[in-house]
């Protein structure tokens, strides 16, 4: 037999035992050609294109699904940023234009659109102004729709002025949505450096560079990484870096493979394999379950931000040799509601929010999916997204900000979501006020960093 | 794709009639046997097959759940994927 019987058994505990799946296959649509002053058939024209490119999507991805006996659990579209593609409407209100990718959405069948998106990092033109005040009601009038802000790059430095906008904005979405825990903000990130290949919700948008159409596929498998690192013998941390990378290695072949056969199939370019460890809600498919196996009493202790830096970097060691091309945000998510590791460590008091900041100038991403209290003030959460825009900035990487300010709750509730997003324990904010440095707008420069040319 | 063949594996309590059971469905689908190997790990059944298909309008799920169906009736749980999701992974 050409692959060994072990290897075979191997590859079937991963999926069965260890909840390896590819977590999403993500088309990019191109919707630039849809511009149109009259809002009406610019709508027309984004439904017709996205459920013409995207008609055979979902049946294609559940077909390699059974071809190959791997789970894949998300197919999702990301669109080319509204704001662009909306600008030339005679109109202030975008919202007609969420409820038609809600719509598009709905009809091919897939879970999540992205791309109800503006790109704001050194400034903000009249079409990003008007889809940032669009998006409470945006987010709260659709089920599928999914936003993203990128308010700084390395080589901009960060639009203060739209982080300010986007406190307030975060907190009126809360309010818009306070009957289901503002899970609008579920849906809504903030970035810095955002990649434009990012298969991945809710930050997925098609960027400008981008082709026409293209595939990118989102491998997962905390769990596989997990057990890993566990069935080793009293490793020391180089041995665990090494198995880390093997495993990732496995797990980004089968995302190329998944990847490479959809887009032959629907006669689409293969944009990029997104290497991330995603977290699920399900026990041992956890990050934070990982970095515990590695030696810590608890996530979130000391230590946990130097075993996050051994993670991520070895899940890229390891799956940039598995693909050909490797993009979108490739590393480690801490999100805190989907992990149950991470739960559990919010609620015995081991991980804190500061904690939380500080691993993610290793992480791939940023702070995500947190809940904190519903009065914490708009200023507050403005200054949040300013220090974590600030890390990516500074390390040139990307960092995002997706806060959930849960309406009526404190420290110690809980907000539930359920499916993927999970749920999320309540965390403590700094009580001292940032309200006059948030107040002062402005640019914050582009790093010496930026200087490279 | 560059082969149509598939990887069974069968996987549970030993009893009698599982070979027997599981490759007459596959005989029904017109299913060879290119390579089988069988051995109790843990006290578990496993048989790995490596079967190849001709048929090019060949049903593949039709014939996922027919087997299935069978394991479900044997007691063991029995998996049909195409060969390259383990030469991908396993293989450079």
């Amino acid at each position: 037999m050409l692959v060994h019987p072990e290897e075979i058994l191997e590859t079937i505990q991963m999926i069965k035992a260890e909840n390896l799946d590819i977590r999403t296959v993500t088309m990019g649509i191109n919707l630039r050609g849809c511009c149109h002053n009259d809002i009406d058939v610019l709508n027309e024209r984004i439904y017709e294109k996205i459920t013409s490119y995207a008609k055979n999507l979902v049946r294609t991805t559940e077909e390699i699904q059974n071809l190959y006996g791997i789970p894949i659990i998300n197919k999702r579209i990301a669109v080319t940023p509204i704001a662009i593609v909306a600008e030339s409407c005679d109109t202030d209100d975008y919202v007609s234009i969420a409820k038609t990718l809600d719509r598009a959405a709905e009809d091919v069948g897939i879970d999540f659109i992205g791309g109800f998106t503006a790109l704001v990092h050194k400034g903000a033109t009249p079409g990003d102004i008007k889809l940032i005040n669009s998006l409470p009601q945006a987010l709260a009038s659709t089920k599928k729709v999914c936003s993203s802000i990128n308010v700084a790059t390395t080589k901009a430095g960060i639009n203060m002025d739209a982080v300010a906008m986007m406190g307030k904005i975060i907190k009126k979405t809360a309010e818009a949505t306070k009957d289901d825990d503002g899970i609008g903000c579920a849906k809504l990130v903030v970035f810095a450096n955002a990649p434009e290949d990012n298969p991945f919700m809710a930050g997925a948008f098609h960027g400008i560079g981008e082709p026409d159409c293209v595939i990118n596929v989102g491998v997962s498998g905390p769990g596989v990484v997990n057990s890993t690192i566990r069935e080793l013998k009293d490793p020391d941390l180089g041995e665990i870096s090494e198995a880390i990378k093997k495993t990732a290695f496995k797990i980004t072949r089968m995302g190329e493979m998944v990847g490479r056969e959809v887009s032959r199939r629907l006669n689409v370019e293969f944009g990029v394999v997104d290497l991330s460890l995603a977290p699920t809600p399900e026990i041992g498919d956890s990050v934070a379950a990982i970095l515990e196996a590695m030696g810590l009493q608890n996530c979130g202790t000391h230590g946990t931000t130097a075993a996050l830096a051994l993670l991520n970097d070895a899940v890229k060691k390891g799956g940039s040799m598995a693909s050909s091309y490797v993009g979108g945000l490739s590393g480690a998510f801490i999100p805190v509601s989907e992990d149950a590791g991470m739960i559990h460590a919010v609620e015995i008091g081991a991980l804190s929010l500061e904690k939380l900041e500080a691993m993610t100038s290793v992480c791939s991403v940023g702070l995500d999916m947190i809940a904190i209290p519903g009065d914490t003030t708009a200023s507050t959460i403005s200054a949040i997204i300013a220090d974590e825009m600030a890390i990516g900035m500074i390390n040139k990487k990307t960092t995002a900000v997706r806060l959930i300010p849960a309406p009526g709750k404190k420290v110690g509730d809980n907000v539930e979501y359920g499916g993927l997003l999970g749920r999320a324990p309540v965390m403590a904010v700094s009580e001292f006020s940032s309200e006059e440095f948030i107040g002062r707008g402005g640019r914050i420069p582009a790093p010496i960093q930026a200087l490279t040319n | 794709m560059t082969s149509t063949r598939f990887i069974i594996t069968v996987i549970g309590i030993d009893k009698i009639g599982i070979v027997a059971n599981i490759t007459k469905v596959m005989a029904d689908f017109n299913v060879n046997i290119v390579d089988i190997s069988q051995t109790i790990m843990e006290d578990l059944f496993t048989m790995i097959m490596l079967a190849g298909v001709k048929d090019e309008k060949f049903d593949l799920k039709a014939f996922q759940k027919a087997m299935s169906d069978e394991g479900e009736k044997l007691g063991v749980e029995v998996r049909v994927q195409h060969e390259d999701a383990f030469r991908f992974m396993h293989r450079i």
